[in-house]
């Protein structure tokens, strides 16, 4: 905790406070405290089934936790439902990407619109003049964003039909739709290759001069290291260390974790 | 009306206003072509248009297993049926009311189910269907008169001068009713709502992880779609000026589910066309008689071998020509 | 109290007709996640062909085989023509389909079933059958009040024998465990050397055979049969299917059994006319509260 100051800024977009989750007799999240911190991209690392994304699918309100509390902006978002956790301003993306493959990439980044709208029923069926405004503004927006991560050619396109490392960037593109002031990926660079790898760094990168915060999940030590600015690392459902990535990188405890007790060698990203 | 729908799919080249127009123009044409009995078979078909399209909400839009449609029909058709003979309600007061009726229906019995999926939500709408047939069949309240229905409904009338009693105005009326819904429809589908539906049927976590409220939206179109399913239940009524619950059979919504997934999910030239097959094909086969249902069995077999995404699949994205084809050819 | 046993095993003989037809469904289901509404025609189907040999072969079968030796001669004829329809329907009708994915399936399930119910009624006529009372055992057994027939019994043994050799397939034999696999993760089961293929004959031959059988005992139960009994049977057997947990073959049985006799008291103590909807009633609330049926178990999606 020394090295809290450290960080960005004060100021803790997102906060897990002694979250735990528990699936039958297994403790997946374990009294896990965690703070991104506004603007910064803070990764959360650990070794296969250390409860990462469960800690994502707490935050996101897909599961409730036995115990704790998650607090976003201030606010304490704890059990509520995932609709309105996005409305609220937490958008995702899942490791294995789940776009809305029958419909068209500009749809896909259309749908990311749709909590941020309020045409109903009948405003849509009369075509009501706010209504038309507000679809023109969802369109708008989302074709700004399909340019951001490059697919303007592929809008018409099916999102099945598209390449695998464009489909990542068309559902982070979604993600982004929702207008969130956090984004949480959950290993988006898995599947991409080291040039696509590279592309999603840049972008990541692009996206915190963009305001947004990043709570990411990633095993590619290369990305980690890369563009984080605090890591956190989970094993067995807990917080082991956290800190500034290259500290985190030599910290014993972690080495520890990931490749047992064999301290010679080196942390390698598994991708 | 074979007719109609052959000229609407040979006329993917011409402007798409010329051949709406064509189309329109046959369905204007039509009723004073044919004798009162191919009037009637038009109406019918307009009649499983619309019970088509509002299972294709459900159904198509949302990917809800529903093979109870034929039970919010039913609500329709009873609503209308009892007002009207045993308060003497005005068939077109009761157009309005039966739609309400049947929504209302769906939301309280939908409600505490919404949650459960694909074919739980399935089994759970069968056995509601069943059981508002069984339920007009043990006539409660001596309200449905039993296995033999209600008798003696009215005409749709305004007055004494606007009466609707002739095949070729209930044509008229309920293609009518059939336009305006497919208007509203297409509006639908292309708005939040109709995208948020799409999204659910696409991937309900992702949906809900994208700020859809996925419950919402499902029951939005359980009860729209029963509504829909109201009112024309409504117009059956009061052309057949009496209602039994053999109409509104599990065999019924069967069908309705067919005439979705024959002219393709989400798809509202598909829905047409599934419910030209569906009300048609008796009529075209009823020299083979006996043999016809059994015909019937075998294209809907051959149909899922060769067009799995149904006739006419939706189309998506930008507007061209080339693209409908590319999807008639990737599918065909 | 008689009464109440007499029920009681009124109730098992009818839920175990649901059981035997709901294994069909649920075998089906496990593997293929397909709902089979062809199934409950199988069932329809086999009743006829039962009644056939009955009649056509009456002379035959009562001087060689006796009373419950003809009873048994026309439920393994049935099973083996059910077994050899129900292999054909999946080859021409389900197998060229699988690929479009469920829905199509479905409907091509719809299809099937509204072919084989017409086709019944091509063959053997729109009216009522009656199966021939001189070739059906009719032995009254009194106990007190307590008022059943031998056949009832025979029926509840045998039902329940074939239950219990099902079960045994399933859950103790090197095959059974096959099947299993494949219900749960048909991918991997192919990666272990299990023929997918086998397992689908195997479905399709058991299933439709068992239906045929219970066709049998329900024409020599009820003595009537009519080509669309399918419907309404299989619907019943379906939703002891889902009562029991979609998928799960001893929750099938259980479902089945726990079926009929809801059917049973709910017509005896609530309402005659309003069983079925009690029935009804009754899955909705199952699955309101448990969404995995009676004996599912409860699957979390994975994210």
């Amino acid at each position: 905790m020394a090295e809290a100051d450290l960080r960005t800024t004060d100021r803790a977009i997102l906060e897990t406070r002694k979250l735990t989750k528990v699936f039958g007799g297994l403790t997946a999240v374990n009294n896990f405290d965690s703070q991104v911190r506004e603007g910064e991209i803070c990764s959360l690392i650990g070794p296969n089934g250390a409860g990462k994304t469960t800690v994502f699918n707490v935050v996101t309100g897909i599961y409730k936790p036995e115990n704790g509390s998650v607090v976003f902006n201030g606010k304490d978002i704890t059990g509520q439902k995932p609709h309105q956790i996005v409305s609220g301003g937490i958008a995702r993306t899942f490791q294995n990407i789940r776009l809305f493959p029958n419909m068209t990439c500009l749809e896909n980044i259309m749908a990311g619109q749709h909590c941020r709208g309020s045409a109903g029923m009948w405003g849509s069926i009369f075509r009501t003049s706010r209504q038309k405004k507000e679809e023109r503004h969802i369109r708008e927006v989302a074709e700004a964003r399909i340019h951001q991560v490059g697919l303007w050619e592929s809008r018409d396109e099916l999102a099945k039909n598209i390449a695998y490392g464009s489909q990542r960037m068309l559902e982070i593109a979604r993600a982004l739709a929702t207008e969130p002031g956090l984004l949480a990926l959950d290993e988006p660079s898995s599947g991409l290759n080291p040039s696509e790898t590279e592309e999603l760094m840049v972008f990541l990168k692009s996206l915190v001069k963009e305001n947004f915060s990043i709570f990411l999940i990633e095993h590619d030590m290369n990305v980690v290291m890369g563009i984080s600015d605090w890591v956190i690392v989970m094993d067995e459902g807990a917080r082991i260390a956290e800190g500034r990535p290259e500290t985190v990188y030599n910290n014993p405890k972690v080495i520890e974790a990931y490749l047992g007790y064999d301290d010679d060698q080196q942390v390698n990203g598994e991708s | 009306m074979e007719d109609t729908r052959i000229s609407k799919l040979n006329s993917f080249f011409s402007p798409q206003q010329g051949t709406l127009f064509a189309v329109l123009g046959i369905f204007v044409i039509y009723p004073f072509a044919a004798n009162n009995y191919y009037i009637d078979v038009a109406f019918f078909f307009g009649i499983y248009a619309l019970l088509g399209l509002s299972l294709n909400i459900v159904l198509g839009e949302v990917g809800l297993f529903d093979l109870g449609h034929a039970g919010f029909y039913a609500i329709g058709a009873y609503t209308t049926a009892i007002l009207n003979t045993k308060f003497g309600v005005p068939i077109l007061v009761l157009l309005p009311v039966s739609a309400i009726a049947a929504a209302l229906f769906a939301y309280l019995v939908c409600s505490p189910i919404i949650h459960l999926r694909g074919d739980y939500l399935c089994i759970v709408t069968i056995g509601m269907g069943e059981i508002v047939r069984l339920s007009l069949i043990n006539n409660p309240f001596d309200l449905t008169g039993g296995p033999n229905g209600v008798f003696g409904i009215d005409f749709p009338s305004l007055g004494s001068f606007f009466v609707i009693d002739s095949s070729i105005e209930y044509y008229f009326f309920i293609w009518i009713v059939v336009g305006f819904s497919i208007l509203a429809l297409i509006r639908l589908q292309n708005s939040r709502i109709g995208r948020a539906w799409n999204c659910i049927r696409e991937d309900e976590v992702a949906a809900n992880a994208n700020g859809i409220n996925v419950r919402h939206y499902k029951l939005l179109a359980f009860v729209l779609g029963a509504a829909m399913a109201g009112i024309a239940g409504n117009i059956y009524a009061s052309k057949l000026m009496c209602v039994s619950p053999e109409s509104f059979s599990f065999m019924e919504s069967c069908l309705m589910f067919c005439i979705v997934l024959i002219g393709g999910m989400g798809s509202i030239p598909g829905v047409i066309i599934g419910a030209a097959v569906i009300s048609l094909f008796p009529e075209i086969f009823r020299p083979f008689a006996m043999y016809r249902m059994l015909i019937f069995g075998t294209v809907m077999i051959l149909m899922m071998m060769f067009r799995p995404g149904g006739a006419w699949p939706r189309r998506r994205g930008g507007a061209d020509i080339k693209s409908v084809l590319n999807t008639w050819r990737k599918n065909g | 109290m008689e009464i109440v046993l007499e029920q009681i095993i009124n109730g098992l003989t009818i839920g175990s007709f649901y059981a035997l037809i709901a294994l069909g469904y649920s075998m089906v289901y496990g593997i293929l996640k397909l709902i089979n509404f062809a199934h409950g025609d199988f069932f329809t189907l086999g009743s006829y062909v039962g009644y056939t040999i009955l009649v056509f072969g009456s002379a035959f079968l009562t001087s060689h085989c006796g009373l419950w030796g003809g009873m048994i001669v026309a439920m393994v004829i049935a099973a083996i023509c059910l077994a050899l329809v129900g292999i054909t329907v999946e080859r021409l009708a389900y197998r060229p389909i699988y690929p479009a994915g469920r829905l199509p399936a479905v409907v091509s399930a719809l299809g099937a079933s509204i072919f084989l119910q017409n086709a019944i009624m091509v063959i053997w006529g729109p009216r009522y059958q009656a199966y021939p009372a001189s070739l059906i055992p009719n032995i009254h057994i009194q106990m007190g009040a307590l008022h059943i027939t031998l056949l009832q019994i025979v029926i509840l043994v045998f039902s329940f024998l074939l239950m219990g050799i099902l079960y045994y397939i399933i859950q103790r034999t090197l095959f059974g465990s096959a099947i299993r696999a494949s219900a749960l993760d048909r991918d991997t089961a192919s990666l272990m050397g299990i023929n997918f293929n086998k397992v689908i004959f195997f479905i399709f031959t058991l299933g439709p055979a068992l239906g045929a059988i219970t066709g049998v005992m329900v024409g020599m139960y009820y003595r009537q049969i009519s080509f669309t009994m399918g419907w309404n049977y299989g619907l019943k057997a379906f939703t002891a299917t889902i009562l029991g947990g979609i998928g799960n073959l001893p929750g099938a049985m259980f479902g089945g059994l726990i079926l009929g006799l809801l059917e049973m008291f709910g017509g005896a103590y609530i309402s005659a006319a309003w069983k079925d909807v009690f029935v009804f009633l009754i899955l909705i609330l199952v699955l309101i509260f448990r969404p995995n049926g009676l004996f599912g178990e409860k699957l979390a999606e994975k994210v």
